[in-house]
């Protein structure tokens, strides 16, 4: 019966537990994505949001639960470049002697050979990429010398070359410039267009309402999931949050 | 008679290359060099620092055992240095032991181990040469191992050269296209294990650490391109073997400190003048104040 629905979930992860040397860092979470959704994945630090994206990635080992990529395994996910991972500004060494047009070439890596020489098609898949996040003076600049907006943009191009499905992307507006911050919101619809599936991590509760057809609260295991208007509740979120009372959060005109 | 031979540049250069034992010396050690200093810019990006002093000091045991057993020492250190490693793993996974407190505590009981299994078997192992290095007096069959050794490190790191980067840079992304990052993860510690069995024969276990971190430092201060940062690094390394070991020939100095002494000056040149990230900016400098 269950597999019947695979087929219309891009993205299906059944109580996934993942512990770090015995400590666990989630437990019994479930997420259920279509094309074409975007999920805003909220949390406090170290409520396993990063842990999910790892899970997701296949970077750390579920110790139970399944995780299932277009009805396929992640292994075979992973070879066909279906999920995209865009870091967060801390996640990266912004000193890496690497400049722009390297790190979005680094998207097609996958689909080449083993030597890792681009071809035709994958040069313009880079160009492509880097024209739509409008990176295209910066070609070879190295990504220390970039603003924080402007080595985001790099990683999403990075993703955009990649060509993949799904787009894990963590606290994709954290510390960008107004521009960027634009420049990514006009993606996520075109993204949404295309019938990409996005899971954001994000501290910004205005993001959240903007952008996210679907939420989901953690705090090492789902505190709630679904419709944003229904699940994005102000006691929903104080328990996610620890009992932190949304007025905190919000300001109290909300 | 040596202060006078070298009042002209060119005696200064050639005089040594007529000794058939400094010509090999400056060979190998230009190969072993080379070999370190191309892997350098990896170690110094990853942040492998600590794990290249645990890895080298850690051969200590394997090349005195494989000396007295008649084999190949590159095969004796290779097994002792990467077991380092997974025992650094294992004892860090099992207990609350910090990382870098566990780095330290095996690799010096890798290292006295190999002391004492010196001072133990009686052979014809010269402690001095090992500790120190001995690119004058290095034999037939240990240049042979040399250039195999070498050769081998040379071609997995040409082939793996954009994984290995990737890896350095985000495993996390190289994780999610497919990419085998265990893979690439013993690569690199075998490479490491490699490169350290050969930079010992020309500056010793002790300062082997040096030739593998040392230049890619130096080449880090000095470009933000990947590529240039190997050459670069590879450069410094050469460069620093000829002048070490010329130096030490003519002052009598002990060759392996010579060399390392050469990347360090190499480095603190780096450090003060590097055009964009030395203290003296001296792009800034040239440019003018805007």
């Amino acid at each position: 019966m269950e597999s019947i629905n695979y087929q219309n979930f891009r993205i299906e992860a059944e109580n996934i537990c993942v512990d770090y040397n015995g400590k666990v860092a989630l437990y019994d979470a479930n997420l259920r994505l279509k094309p074409g959704q975007i999920c805003g994945l909220v949390g406090m630090n170290g409520a396993g949001k990063t842990t999910f994206f790892n899970a997701l990635t296949g970077f750390v080992n579920i110790s139970k639960g399944k995780i299932r990529i277009n009805g396929e395994s992640l292994r075979s996910a992973q070879k066909d470049q279906t999920i995209a991972y865009v870091p967060q500004s801390e996640g990266i060494d912004s000193q890496f002697p690497i400049n722009v047009w390297d790190v979005v070439m680094m998207g097609r890596y996958g689909s080449m050979n083993i030597f890792r020489c681009p071809r035709e098609s994958d040069v313009q898949a880079v160009k492509d990429a880097i024209e739509r996040v409008d990176l295209t003076d910066h070609l070879s600049t190295p990504i220390g010398n970039l603003s924080g907006g402007q080595r985001k943009r790099t990683f999403l191009a990075r993703a955009i070359a990649q060509r993949a499905s799904i787009l894990l992307l963590d606290e994709p507006f954290a510390g960008v410039d107004i521009r960027t911050e634009k420049l990514i919101s006009e993606l996520f619809i075109q993204f949404k267009n295309e019938g990409k599936t996005i899971l954001l991590s994000t501290h910004d509760m205005i993001h959240v309402r903007e952008f996210c057809d679907l939420v989901l609260l953690i705090n090492k295991t789902v505190v709630a999931y679904g419709e944003t208007s229904e699940v994005f509740t102000p006691e929903n979120i104080t328990t996610t949050f620890g009992g932190i009372s949304p007025d905190f959060l919000f300001g109290p005109e909300s | 008679m040596e202060l006078c031979s070298f009042l002209t540049l060119d005696s200064f250069v050639t005089d040594p290359l007529t000794h058939g034992f400094m010509r090999k010396a400056l060979l190998m050690s230009s190969l072993v060099a080379a070999v370190c200093g191309f892997l350098s810019s990896y170690l110094t990006l990853k942040g492998w620092a600590l794990m290249g002093d645990a890895v080298s000091h850690s051969v200590m045991p394997g090349v005195v055992v494989a000396y007295a057993l008649g084999l190949p020492f590159s095969l004796g250190a290779f097994i002792f240095g990467v077991g380092s490693v997974a025992l650094i793993g294992f004892i860090k996974q099992k207990s609350r032991v910090k990382e870098d407190t566990v780095i330290g505590l095996v690799f010096t009981g890798f290292f006295a181990l190999g002391i004492v299994l010196v001072s133990k078997i009686k052979s014809n192992i010269d402690l001095h040469s090992i500790l120190f290095g001995s690119p004058l007096g290095i034999s037939l069959s240990d240049v042979k191992q040399t250039i195999f050794i070498s050769l081998l490190v040379v071609i997995l790191l040409s082939i793996f050269r954009k994984d290995l980067m990737l890896y350095c840079f985000d495993p996390r992304h190289a994780k999610t296209v497919g990419i085998n990052v265990f893979f690439l993860h013993y690569l690199l510690l075998t490479c490491l294990s490699l490169a350290a069995v050969v930079g010992l024969q020309s500056v010793g276990i002790i300062l082997v650490v040096a030739m593998l971190i040392t230049p890619g430092a130096t080449a880090y201060l000095l470009t933000d391109e990947f590529d240039n940062m190997t050459i670069i690094s590879v450069l410094s390394a050469i460069i620093s073997s000829l002048i070490g070991i010329y130096i030490s020939f003519w002052f009598d100095l002990e060759t392996g400190g010579s060399i390392v002494l050469a990347q360090t000056f190499i480095f603190l040149f780096a450090f003060l003048f590097a055009p964009r990230y030395g203290i003296f900016k001296l792009k800034k400098f040239f440019a003018g104040y805007k």
